[in-house]
């Protein structure tokens, strides 16, 4: 209980190796490789790219377009996590953006028109950033836990989005809505323009702006930040706004993928491979330093997995235990403490190697 | 007096003790002996590698060399606990309980009285209290530990370890945030204890002190051991210039002209004025004018309210009644950053969980204060941002130089030198300082002291509060006494005004 061991990373032997192996996307990364490689030996053109109707095809494109709900919630998820919090209410989030969307243009007089998809996609972009903002309002204002703020959503949402659907599965046929989950821009799947195209603005505007920085220091240490003048609160409150954003972004692409409003099922249990996500990524859910690139490698390995699953013919019942493991494997890799432990067992061999570690 | 130590055996022999941090050789081949029953000052400047020694020997960094024996056998303990379970208690330099939970939770914790299997907390709360009393202590051992200012909380820390009945007690920098009654309580505890013939290893940065109780010390320099001398054997100026490597003049010369530039009288309008401040709770209404170019030292015992006086100043706490006027404009310092905008910075005395940001690099955090005043859009440019950490870690004298390095990497002097730059690269006019030279070494001190008196000179308005009274002196120009919670007088700074004048006023509570 007293001070606790701190992480200490001592070089020893090839530095230059011993800096990669340490790198905190390290372990990450040769997950991501190792996946593509099974892949690749169980069906040998998993790797290979086709063009089609001048559209690219292949299972690494499928990876894009399918990665891109999940890397939009992540992203705003782990800027949440940075600030110490959590947020729980992105699945409900999701739900109620594809909800609103395809009800607004089921009952439109012309759902095929351009302009009522973009007032629909506004109309429901502009809720989820209201919702966000509750969530943050909460947070920071109210001063509500964070796991708690979001539960209420989390439960609440999915009434709201009931509500809107009147408890139908609404189903719709808009062509322009449908290019936003399944179509192709430049010969690339829209869907995955977007969000990785979000994504850069993002990690642009965190490392290029002194929001990161700041984000980091109310994540390391609030009342440190707050007395150097940090807008704690407006931080706080526009991480939760930007991942309320961001997941009803999620949630117009998953709908529009396919094309119906799924109250209960849309986004369901993505809070969680969001959560999952970042914590492969590096970032701590203890709050502070976060990294967008881990993030990233997060995304594609979830969604590489869930792909190699139906690919390798795997039940889609032990998916779970499957994803699970390949969880716990990386986090282990990544602890500072079983990093430590390894380094100093590898260290003590070395030094005395006629003595038993003690 | 106890027994010469070389008749017995050494509790602690550490010899050829090397630890390197990537670009750092904090200890390189430090032997170290530690003697049952007496009291071993370990004795460096800021980064010497005083705390990396002592948690080299608890287990809380492996060593890369060396053997450590502790009773005769060879040890090399996985961490703090087993060390404590092989009798070795130990106070880390940043005080390390759970803010959450209450004091007696804190003391007892690991360590409680049970019945019939289940934790006996009547008991446990009863234990707490009397180790509090053996500490001097009279506070309420359910009330919540975050509740409780530094000191109290280092005081706490120490009586926790007393709970163990130890063969060797570690305090690394206790006495660094307490007044002159609590050291002497303190001292007491620990004569006692090596009376009964533990072994204590002391840190401390204030030389009268270690003059005081140790029998011996070890002197470490840049990571290596100069020596080991008995107390009464060396001179407080060899002592300094062993530490240092240099003969030491700087204390010496240290002549801090506390003349009084600005005058009140002279109707000037003060920079900062407070009418009726207060907090329930914390301090009662006060009135105090600081004026620029003037260092206004704020005495006054531990919870007298000097630390609660500078958190309303400077809106880390919000003023129940009362108005602050600035430049003569009535002012809501409703936050922090509404009081930094007009100009204030504050240090905190609690350095921990108020000023360091661990994880992000001494660069970053020299530079938190100036970004978050430009908001989070306008990033200071690259260039600005190397010259102003270039300017105040020279200024500062912050070691290791290395910009990238991570605070919380840094020994706890140089910690705390990279906080007062961060409050000094805003360029503050009113600088409140609540113990800035908290766990800083006698050079590095007297450059601070130096430093913040040319500040003034230069137009600066300055409040300083330290416990020691001696800084508080040479520095102020005007100081404002404080006693239980309640500004008791204020008096002009001059040459005869001497320690023992200000330890009266205290003690009579300015009623003459
Ligand atoms: N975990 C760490 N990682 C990297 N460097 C470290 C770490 N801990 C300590 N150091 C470095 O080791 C050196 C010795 O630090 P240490 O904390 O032992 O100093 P100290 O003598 O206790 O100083 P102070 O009087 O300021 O407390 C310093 O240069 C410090 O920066
Ligand atoms: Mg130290």
């Amino acid at each position: 209980m007293p001070a606790t061991t701190g992480s200490r990373t001592r070089p020893a032997g090839p530095t230059g190796l011993r800096n990669l192996t340490h790198h905190t996307l390290f372990w990450p990364v040769v997950a991501l490789v190792a996946l593509l490689v099974a892949n690749t030996i169980f069906s040998p053109d998993f790797l290979s790219v086709s063009i089609l109707d001048g559209h690219l095809f292949g299972a690494p494109i499928d990876i894009l377009r399918n990665s891109a709900p999940l890397l939009l919630v992540s992203l705003g998820m782990t800027l949440v996590i940075a600030t110490r919090g959590i947020d729980l209410s992105v699945g409900a989030v999701v739900a109620i953006a594809g909800a609103l969307s395809l009800s607004f243009i089921a009952t439109a007089p012309d759902p095929g028109a351009v302009s009522t998809v973009i007032i629909a996609i506004a109309i429901a972009l502009g809720l989820c950033l209201v919702l966000g903002i509750w969530n943050g309002f909460l947070v920071s204002v109210v001063g509500i836990q964070p796991i708690i703020a979001t539960l209420i959503l989390m439960t609440a949402g999915r009434g709201v989005a009931m509500l809107i659907t009147e408890g139908q599965i609404t189903t719709v046929t808009s062509a322009p809505f449908k290019t936003l989950g399944a179509g192709f821009w430049l010969g690339l799947p829209a869907a995955a323009l977007i969000a990785y195209g979000v994504y850069l603005i993002v990690a642009l505007i965190t490392r290029r702006s002194a929001l990161g920085m700041l984000v980091e220091a109310v994540g390391i240490n609030p009342s440190a930040s707050r007395l150097a003048g940090v807008r704690a609160r407006t931080i706080v409150w526009t991480v939760f706004a930007l991942s309320g954003l961001f997941s009803g972004l999620a949630g117009l692409i998953l709908a529009s993928n396919v094309m119906a409003a799924d109250a209960n099922n849309a986004g369901l249990f993505i809070e969680l491979d969001a959560i999952l996500a970042v914590v492969i990524g590096g970032t701590s859910l203890q709050g502070g330093k976060f990294s967008l690139s881990g993030t990233l490698v997060g995304v594609l390995i979830i969604t590489t997995l869930t792909l190699t699953v139906t690919i390798v013919g795997i039940s889609p019942l032990v998916t779970p235990l499957f994803k699970a493991l390949v969880v716990i494997a990386v986090t282990l890799l990544q602890s500072p403490r079983v990093r430590d432990k390894l380094a100093a067992r590898a260290r003590q061999r070395a030094a005395r190697p006629e003595e038993v570690a003690a | 007096m106890t027994s010469s130590p070389s008749a017995d055996r050494p509790v602690v022999e550490m010899s050829g003790i090397s630890i390197e941090f990537p670009g750092v050789k904090a200890l390189d081949q430090v032997d170290f002996r530690l003697f049952p029953g007496e009291v071993h000052a370990l004795m460096g400047e800021n980064g010497a590698g005083k705390s990396t020694l002592i948690k080299a020997l608890t287990g809380v960094y492996g060593i890369d060399a060396g053997r450590i024996v502790v009773d005769g056998a060879e040890h090399r303990f996985s961490g703090p606990g087993e060390a404590q379970d092989a009798g070795i208690a130990t106070v880390y330099q940043e005080v390390n309980l759970c803010e959450n939970l209450t004091v007696a939770e804190n003391i007892m914790l690991g360590h409680e009285p049970r019945r019939l299997g289940a934790i006996d907390w009547r008991a446990a709360r009863r234990a707490a209290a009397e180790h509090l009393a053996t500490m001097g202590l009279d506070i309420d051992p359910a009330s919540s530990l975050g509740s409780h200012s530094i000191a109290i909380q280092q005081l706490v820390a120490i009586s926790r370890a007393m709970v163990v009945d130890a063969k060797v007690l570690i305090l690394d920098e206790p006495t660094s945030s307490l007044d002159a009654d609590e050291v002497a309580q303190l001292f007491a505890v620990v004569r006692r204890l090596r009376d009964q013939g533990v072994a204590v290893l002391f840190v401390s940065h204030f030389i009268e002190q270690v003059y005081e109780i140790s029998d011996r010390m070890t002197v470490l320099r840049n990571g290596q051991r100069v020596g080991e001398y008995r107390t009464d054997e060396l001179d407080r100026l060899e002592l300094v210039s062993t530490m240092i490597g240099r003969s030491m003049d700087v204390l010496e010369d240290l002549q801090v002209s506390t003349e009084h530039t600005v005058d009140a009288e002279q109707g000037a309008t003060p920079y900062l004025s407070a009418v009726g401040l207060g907090r329930k709770g914390d301090v009662r209404p006060f009135d105090l004018d600081v004026y620029a170019g003037e260092v206004v030292g704020l005495a006054g015992l531990l919870g007298s309210g000097r630390t609660e006086v500078a958190r309303l100043l400077s809106g880390a706490d919000r003023a129940d009644s009362g108005t602050t006027r600035i430049k003569d404009v009535p002012t809501r310092l409703r936050n922090p950053r509404a009081a930094i905008s007009q100009g204030i910075a504050f240090s905190s005395e609690d350095r921990k969980s108020e000023g360091v940001v661990g994880d992000l690099t001494v660069r970053e955090n020299i530079v938190l204060g100036l970004q978050a005043g430009r908001g989070w859009m306008r990033r200071l440019p690259r260039r600005q941002v190397d010259e102003i950490v270039e300017k105040y870690m020279a200024a500062l004298n912050v070691r290791p130089a290395n910009p990238d390095a991570l605070l919380r990497n840094l020994s706890g002097g140089n910690q705390q030198k990279v906080l007062l730059a961060r409050w000094l690269a805003t360029a503050p006019e009113l600088l409140i300082l609540d113990e800035p030279t908290r766990g800083i070494d006698v050079g590095a001190k007297a450059e601070i002291q130096k430093l913040v008196a040319e500040l003034a000179s230069q137009g600066m308005a300055v409040v300083f509060i330290s416990a020691e009274l001696e800084e508080v002196l040479r520095l102020s120009h005007r100081i404002g006494v404080m006693r239980d919670r309640r500004k008791v007088a204020e008096i002009v700074n001059s040459e005869d005004v001497g320690v023992d004048d200000v330890v009266e006023l205290i003690a009579s509570g300015g009623e003459h």
